[in-house]
């Protein structure tokens, strides 16, 4: 009896009784949660561009982070450190499809999520040489203030990183919806063949692709390793970004972001409100039941094409 | 019904190609060639070739032996969007359209290799960027009058029935405004009408636009009418090529189509 009250009364008179502390809540959770969507985008541009869902796409996170923090301890100015950066990105997207998916057009997705695998382990181990394993700290002069609105706490680097997210999201939505690329993209994504036939460069196509993707880990990079230094883990936010994608659908850009959202805000939610009723800790496997639901009822996600065969 | 654009200008000459994967002979020193301006179709039984055939024109394969001019340029091996670029188009045997997209958006892509604004204009949809997308609307709305399909423009082409799927690819090629069209069974599985309107639009096309047209087809009265030469595949051999009169009485083709009694 106990139990039932503390799931279906308690929680609603917690935030009748302070709707102020509950907005926090909910804010805390966007800002999350827009963190996660910027993850799910580098897997949602790839996976829409080259039908590879890339398992190395925290790999590529933690890459990025770890060469911008080591340019920066060499004593590179910020600005030239993200500019170098960004170009050992674009080496590195101009490299996979040199390397991997060249050899590999018109195989199953299996094997290019196999590649993708592999291609995990060499990023991680590449970048820990090359930088050591250690946590560094990132600052890249985001402001790190937390001040008092309307009687919430807000964090100017929260607000910062989400704004940053956020004009990401709408810049490469708008850029795959109505531009001459991203149709291109999309047809590469929907039928390598035909794709080829009207004369789309697969190649350079993907070359694009992935150092979009890049430049999303880069951006993902600076912002997680801002808020939690950088460190081997950042490779696990990738996780995160899987109950987003299942909520969102794999192939849409505004699903991820949606997803995320749901994601950031559900965790903190029911880690405030409901956890006391399990002992707390809800928030490490919220995402995950809330995933499994997703795929018993909706399987293609909130936003994600539908999946008919013709028969 | 042999048409007036027909000129003595080659277009598109293939000689001594032969192809094979691993032990097997797909294409066997074939030649013939293309005129500009005519309507040239590949027959011939179910693997004899002529998929292959249009493969290594458009470049998804690279036959071992021989070689293929195209606009005088020859060339031994080709990548697919390069072909593209030289303005040669094409249709699958089984349709293969971003299923995705919108018919508009599909028929668009077609214009990708026109648009020359790059990525950095486009991804700020300005100035050269804009009017370009403009200027392709244009064109791939004129496609869509030609081949009638104003109410489906905006239906993700997944969810069209058949004909019109093969309608919408006919659509993208002739988007690309190419000077050679390559169709690989542009009518199977149609119905009578449609094959009707198919026709129609092929005809259309080669008359009114001048594109030259290579088409692979098994409805032998369809292919006898419209064409102006016919190239007859066998076994990865060329049979015979001719106009659809002397083909249509050369006895091996007689033979390959009909069977022979062996005594």
């Amino acid at each position: 009896m106990e139990f039932l009250e503390s799931i279906f009364i308690l929680p609603f008179l917690d935030i009748a009784d302070s709707p102020i502390f509950f907005l926090e809540v909910v804010i805390s959770g966007v800002l999350a949660g827009v963190m996660y969507s910027l993850v799910a985008l580098g897997f949602v541009l790839i996976f829409k561009a080259s039908g590879v869902f890339n398992f190395a796409q925290g790999a590529m996170v933690l890459f990025a982070a770890l060469t911008l923090v080591g340019l920066m301890e060499q004593g590179v100015p910020i600005f030239f450190a993200i500019l170098i950066t960004m170009a050992v990105m674009v080496l590195l997207a101009i490299l996979i499809e040199k390397m991997m998916l060249r050899h590999l057009v018109n195989q199953e997705g299996i094997i290019l999520f196999m590649a993708t695998i592999g291609l995990n382990f060499i990023l991680e181990g590449v970048g820990q040489i090359a930088w050591g394993s250690d946590v560094k700290k990132l600052d890249v002069g985001l402001p790190d203030k937390t001040f008092e609105y309307g009687g919430m706490l807000l964090n100017t680097l929260d607000l910062s990183a989400a704004l940053i997210a956020a004009i990401m999201v709408t810049v490469l939505a708008l850029f795959f919806q109505y531009t001459g690329t991203g149709r291109a993209l999309r047809a590469v994504a929907d039928d390598h063949q035909a794709a080829m036939s009207v004369g789309i460069p697969l190649k350079s196509i993907w070359i694009i692709v992935w150092s979009v993707a890049g430049f999303v880990a880069l951006v993902a990079g600076i912002l997680w390793g801002t808020k939690a230094g950088v460190q081997f883990s950042l490779v696990l936010i990738a996780l995160k970004a899987l109950p987003v994608l299942i909520l969102g659908g794999f192939t849409s850009i505004p699903g991820a972001i949606i997803g995320g959202l749901i994601i950031g805000v559900g965790e903190k939610v029911v880690e405030v409100y409901w956890g006391p009723a399990f002992g707390g800790a809800i928030e490490g496997w919220f995402a995950y039941m809330l995933a499994l639901a997703f795929l018993m009822f909706r399987p293609q996600g909130l936003f994600g094409e539908k999946i008919i065969e013709r028969v | 019904m042999a048409t007036q654009h027909t000129t003595e200008e080659v277009l598109l000459d293939v000689k001594g190609i032969s192809l094979s994967f691993g032990g097997v002979k797909a294409l066997n020193n074939i030649s013939f060639d293309v005129r500009k301006g005519e309507i040239r179709a590949i027959i011939g039984p179910n693997g004899a070739g002529k998929s292959s055939m249009l493969n290594c024109i458009n470049g998804f394969y690279h036959p071992q032996e021989g070689e293929i001019t195209f606009k005088g340029e020859t060339r031994k091996q080709m990548q697919p969007h390069k072909a593209a670029e030289q303005g040669i188009a094409r249709t699958f045997q089984n349709i293969a359209l971003f299923s995705g997209m919108s018919t508009l958006d599909n028929i668009m892509t077609g214009r990708n290799l026109k648009m020359k604004a790059n990525v950095f204009w486009q991804a700020l949809h300005l100035g050269p960027a804009r009017r370009e997308e403009v200027e392709h609307r244009e064109v791939a709305e004129r496609v869509i009058d030609f081949l009638e399909i104003e109410q489906i423009r905006k239906t993700p082409v997944g969810r069209l029935p058949y004909g019109l799927q093969k309608r919408v690819e006919l659509g993208r090629a002739l988007a690309a405004e190419p000077d050679l069209l390559l169709l690989d069974e542009p009518m199977a599985g149609m119905n009578h009408e449609e094959k009707e309107d198919m026709c129609r639009y092929i005809l259309d096309v080669n008359d009114q636009l001048g594109t030259t047209i290579v088409l692979i087809e098994h409805d032998m009265s369809v292919v006898m009418d419209i064409s102006d030469r016919v190239v007859v595949l066998d076994y990865g051999r060329m049979l015979a090529d001719g106009t659809p009169d002397v083909v249509r009485t050369n006895q091996d083709v007689i033979n390959a189509y009909l069977g022979v009694t062996h005594e």
